[in-house]
Formats: structure tokens, sequence, C-alpha cells
């Protein structure tokens, strides 16, 4: 059948699509390919990015060995996304909220959630939620995309108090085919809101492939539906990522509305502790091609090179994590065990209601026991 | 005192708490300059302005999100649904976050929403928008749920939900909105949540309802007393948490209960306010406590409301059945 039309939707769409070029500054060897593009950071930030990088990749393996001990609960493997998660932490300000998902318990402890309190989540005390007071984060939100909505409103909130601060997201590749994720930057999108949206892609979704998720050559161009600037970013190189979020940022606080950012990333461990084995959807070649891209490889180098990094400092970083992690896990084992009492006082704020409080006085007397 | 309906009296209550707290917000899918698809926020938007009363995209979930972000920084939204048919799109937000913020932050964060939907039959609606489905919120641990059948307890009720610290689902029946006046208050004032309201007084039966159906009861205990039976009727306002206290007061005097709900009988509370009078007063009682519900059908092509929707003489041939037990 002859065409009837002299549209070209494929060619509309090839268009699109190779508009999203990969961001990057710092390329595998540690160098700097994108000079213009520098973020202006000082010698003492970079090294204190870096710093933070190299804990939050103690913390996972020390998290991991824990899990295995039976000493943590709940825990889902971060490393290989320290640029991805902690350079985007690292461009926001004390104001700012974070919504986090699952996997993303570094940004916010980074942002003021204690380590205890983290080690407490991961096993399941209501202790490890209770953020303090002026630390702007939600605990982890296990409904992948809940987040994505949740942020629309955060950010329409600081925009209404006039606030310059912003409101700051994560989720995966395989959160991008939610109806929530759509949602979520379609409002804040069409109220110009000022919301970072961020998905990480570390390519898998458990076992699906990233391919399985969507047709869409990029997730960052899922943005483009929602009428938002939209970046695909290494999300292996810290001072891409950074440069991105502190960006959108300024572009957020001046009243520009929210931004779409996907970083590229990998996690090299499994998806959860819960019994997943990447051994089953994932070759050992995949894995060694990503481990060239290690966000500290390459953000070593580059301080090395710049003689702000040495084998000494990262020990000192590395004693130090392995001390607080210690230190936290003893505080979280000293935290006194839940009682049904105190998980009824935390249903509502102000009196309970009748049937809670007639079940109230029944657990006090057990509990009295 | 002002002559109100019910649809009226919503919109008073919204505009008594938008002028009392400015962290009171309202929003939804036609609810700013269209002033609602049944009027019940008429004027609002021009009084108050874009910032506290505005329109959303057409997305519940998104709606849901949208208040608990605003909760977060120290709002109070008051969003709406345009039909309660609609929630299967926003259970998320409503059952599995805004229900859960207190308890999962440990009490650091709360949730002061209300959200108002219409939802009920009688009207000749297209599909999905009269389906009772308050079940479906009241088995929520968290959630309070609101039901009013007057314009008095719609007013109060409505400025009692806004006020409450916890998230408040407040479900206004579409038969009702229009169909009577009432006198109400101009100037605030409270009906505390949870509490029931002994609507007519009786020694004989009592009635238990909620919604439209405290109407139809009202219609068969006036009928019942021709034929010689004093009939109690209790209207519940709230469903979620129940009134035990005034249901069971009610019980222990007249000895005999039913209680009459629209939804279908698997669904509605009916069969909660069974178990708490069994639990509570079964010595006191001189029959089985019995239910009138629609039948466990899919809710009714408009043409068969008439035939499928409980009416006062589905109420009345029930409560014969336990008067003569």
């Amino acid at each position: 059948m002859a065409n009837t039309t002299n549209l070209d939707p494929t060619k509309t769409l090839h268009e699109i699509e190779e508009k999203f070029e990969m961001f990057q500054i710092l390329n595998e060897e540690g160098k700097i390919v994108n000079e213009a593009a520098m973020p202006d950071l000082t010698d003492d930030e970079l090294v204190e990015l870096m710093s933070r990088m190299v804990y939050t990749r103690i913390l996972d393996q020390r998290s991991i060995s824990l899990n295995r001990q039976g000493r943590l609960g709940f825990y889902a493997p971060t490393a290989g996304q320290e640029a991805s998660q902690l350079a985007s932490q690292f461009a926001l300000e004390k104001a700012d909220w974070i919504l986090p998902g699952y996997r993303d318990v570094p940004q916010i402890v980074w942002h003021g959630l204690p380590l205890e309190k983290a080690f407490l989540f991961s096993r399941g005390h209501f202790v490890g939620n209770q953020v303090p007071e002026g630390v702007n984060v939600l605990a982890p939100q296990i409904i992948i995309g809940a987040q994505y909505i949740q942020t629309a409103g955060v950010a329409l909130g600081l925009q209404k108090r006039g606030e310059k601060a912003v409101a700051v997201t994560y989720t995966g590749d395989g959160g991008s085919s939610q109806g929530d994720f759509y949602e979520g930057i379609n409002f804040a999108g069409a109220f110009k809101s000022p919301a970072i949206f961020i998905v990480q892609n570390n390519q898998f979704a458990i076992s699906t492939p990233r391919e399985l998720q969507t047709a869409a050559k990029t997730i960052a161009q899922k943005g483009i539906a929602a009428g938002l600037p939209s970046v695909l970013v290494d999300g292996m190189d810290a001072l891409a990522v950074y440069a991105v979020t502190k960006q959108a940022r300024e572009r957020a606080i001046n009243g520009e509305g929210p931004t779409f950012i996907e970083t590229m990333c990998y996690r090299y461990g499994p998806h959860t502790m819960a019994g997943d084995d990447p051994t089953r959807y994932r070759t050992s070649d995949i894995d060694s091609e990503w481990a060239k891209k290690d966000p500290l490889v390459r953000f070593r180098k580059f301080l090395e090179d710049k003689g702000l990094w040495t084998e000494e400092k990262e020990n000192e970083v590395i004693e130090r994590a392995k001390e607080e992690i210690k230190v936290a896990i003893k505080k979280a084992d000293a935290t006194p065990k839940q009682k049904v009492t105190e998980l009824m006082d935390n249903m509502y704020k102000g009196d309970m209601p009748f049937n809670l409080k007639e079940q109230y006085e029944i657990y006090k007397e057990k509990e009295s026991k | 005192m002002a002559q109100m309906t019910m649809i009226q009296a919503i919109t008073d209550a919204l505009r008594t708490e938008l002028k009392n707290d400015e962290n009171v917000l309202v929003f939804g899918e036609d609810v700013g300059v269209n002033g609602g698809v049944f009027r019940a926020t008429d004027g609002l938007q021009k009084e108050f302005g874009v910032d506290r009363v505005f329109d959303t995209p057409l997305a519940e979930s998104g709606i849901g999100g949208l208040a608990i972000g605003l909760s977060l920084t120290g709002f109070r939204p008051v969003p709406e649904i345009q039909f309660f048919g609609f929630v299967f799109e926003v259970m998320d937000s409503i059952s599995g976050q805004l229900a859960r913020m207190s308890y999962r932050s440990g009490g650091v964060y709360n949730a002061p929403v209300t959200i108002r939907s219409p939802f009920g039959g009688g009207v000749h609606t297209p599909e999905m928008h009269s389906d009772s489905l308050e079940s479906l919120m009241t088995a929520q641990p968290g959630l309070t749920v609101v039901v009013p059948s007057t314009p008095y307890d719609a007013k109060g009720l409505l400025i009692s939900s806004i006020r409450d610290d916890n998230p408040v689902i407040f479900l206004e029946h579409l038969k009702l909105y229009r169909s009577f006046r009432e006198e109400v208050p101009e100037e605030e004032y409270t009906i505390p949540l949870g509490k029931a309201d002994v609507k007519r007084e009786g020694k004989d039966l009592t009635i238990i309802a909620y919604g439209l159906m405290v109407h139809e009861s009202l219609k068969a205990a006036e009928e019942l007393e021709k034929e010689g039976h004093a009939v109690e009727v209790i209207d519940l306002r709230t469903i979620q948490p129940l009134d035990i206290e005034t249901i069971i007061a009610s019980v222990k005097k007249t000895g005999r209960a039913i209680v009459v709900q629209e939804a279908q009988k698997q669904a509605g509370i009916a069969a909660n306010v069974v178990a708490e009078i069994t639990e509570r007063a079964i010595l006191h009682l001189e029959a089985p406590v019995l239910r009138v519900a629609a039948p466990d059908t899919v809710y009714p092509f408009p043409q068969a409301e008439s035939v499928w929707l409980p009416n006062f003489k589905d109420v009345m041939e029930t409560a014969k059945k336990v008067l003569e037990f």
C-alpha cells in the first residue's frame, strides 16, 4: 500500500532520540573530557565527595556482610551507584527534600539520617523511620513510583511556601514503566514545580533487562512526554551527575520548573539480599565491562592526578567508615524492642479511635505481665 | 440559620475552613473555575484565589500524591475524587500511603488530608459512578470514614474532618446532594467524628443505617409505626470507627436490630456492625441481627437500579422478620 501522507513519524522519533547524547565530564581513565562543563567545586569539596563515595562503598560491603550474619534485614546493594546517588545528593542543600526509593538509603544518610536509624530501617523497627527534626527526607519507599507523585506534591508545597528549595526523588529503570512515574513528572511539569526526578538506570529491574521495560531508546526521552527538560548523564561519573543535578536545582529554585535526569549506571551486587542471584540473568562479560566504568576508580585517578588523594587518605576513610558502622550497629542493637502499644501510639496524631483505644488496653495489660 | 441543601452545606463548610486556615487547599478535577461537577466548590476559587482552590491534571493517583506531598510541607489538603468509583486509580496513595504516614514515620509525619468524593445510586449515572466502595476504606487502619446523610451533619462533619490531623475519607451521596433542604447554622460548628446520631427514638427495634439508607429507614420506621412498632433509627455518620456506645445502648434497649446499607451484602460495613453487636450484646437479643443490603452483583446498569437498590420496602420486610422472629 502506498503512503498516503508525507508524514514520517519514524523520522520524528529518531530525531528526538538522536538528541539524547550521554553527558560526561570524566572518562573511564579519570580524564576531563568536557572542560567547559566542569562544576565549580573546591578541592575540599572534591575530596569530601570522594570520601563519601568510598565510605558508601564500604557501607555496602559491610551491610551485605551484616545481612549475611543476620544482623541486618532488608538490604538493596548500592555498589556501583555511588556517583549517581551521592554526587546528586551532594548538589543539594539542607532545605531540600529527598523522597528516596528502597535502594536510596545512602542519599538520606548523607542528608542527615543517623546511620543506626538506617540499620533499624533495614531490620524493620519504627525508630529507624523517625527522621530527626529538620532532616527533610522520607523513609525509603517500597511502592515503586509512589515517591514520584509525592515529590510533585512536596515540590508544589515548597513553591507555595516560596521556599528556595527543591524536592528530589529517585527510581530505577524498571520504575519508569509505572503509571505513577509518568503522573509524577507530568504533574510537576503542569504546575512548574521545583522538582528533580532521577531515574537510576542500573540496567536491570531484578532480572528484567532495561530493553524489556520499553522500546524507547533512552529513559531520558520519557521526560519529553511531560514537557520536562531532560538529560541523559553518565551515572558512573560523579562530576557529570553533580553538574546536571546542580543545574536542575538552580533552574528549579529560579522558578523554571522540574528537570528529568537519567543516570546510566550499574549495580555490581544482586537486586536485594533476599535470595536474588544475578548470575541467573547477567553474564560475567557485562559485569566486567561495567567494572571498568567504576565511579570510584575514575574519580580516584582524577583526584590523584590533581594531588588531592592518596592511598593513605583512602584508608583513613575506610577505617572511619568501619568504626562508625560498628558503633551504629551497636546503637541499633541497644534500641528497645517494639511493643504493640507503641505501634498503636503511632497510628494517629491526637486521640486514638474507639477500636484502637480498646485494643490498647488489652495489649497494655499483656505487656505488663 | 439558612435553608440549605447538602451540597450548599458542603460548600459552606469548605468556605468556612478556607477562611479559617490558610493551609487549607482545595483541588481536584474541575473544582476551580468550574466550581466542581456538582457545584460543591462553586465560587470558592473566585473568593480565595487560584493558589488555594485549583484544578489538576486528570489523574487520581497524581492527585493523591499531590495531597501527600502538600501535607508534608504543612498544608491541609482537601482533594476531590470526582466519583468514588475512580478510587481504584488512587488506592495506593490512600491505603498504601496516606493511611500509613503517621505509623511508618513513627509519628514524625502526619497526614491531615480530607478526601471528598461523591458516590451512591438512584440517579442513573453511567458505569463506576455510584458504587458503594466504603468498605475498601474502612478495612484500612489509619483512615476515618465519614458518610453524612443531612445538610446539617454534612457541614459539621466536614469541618471536623478538615480539622482532623489524620486522613479522613468524606463520602457524599449523590442522591442526597439536592434532595431536600434543612436548617443549617451560618456560623461554624463541628460534629465529632466517630459519633452516631439517633435520628428517631423507639423501643421495639433498632435500625442502623448510613447515607441514603438513613432516609429509607426513617420512611420505613414511619410505616411501621402505623402498624404499632416503635422503631429507633441510628445514623452512623462515621462508619470507621463505629460509635459502639450508641449502637449497643440502643440494642440493649430494644433487643432487636437490623443493619441497612446500600452496598452489596458482601461489601459495606453491615457485617462489622452485626459482629460488634454479637460480641457485646448477644444476651440482650430477642432475635438475630439481620441485614438489608444489595445483591452481590456488580452495581446495576442504570435502568436496573430501581429493582436492585435496597429501599424502605426492603427495610420494612427485614424489620418485620426480626420483629416477628
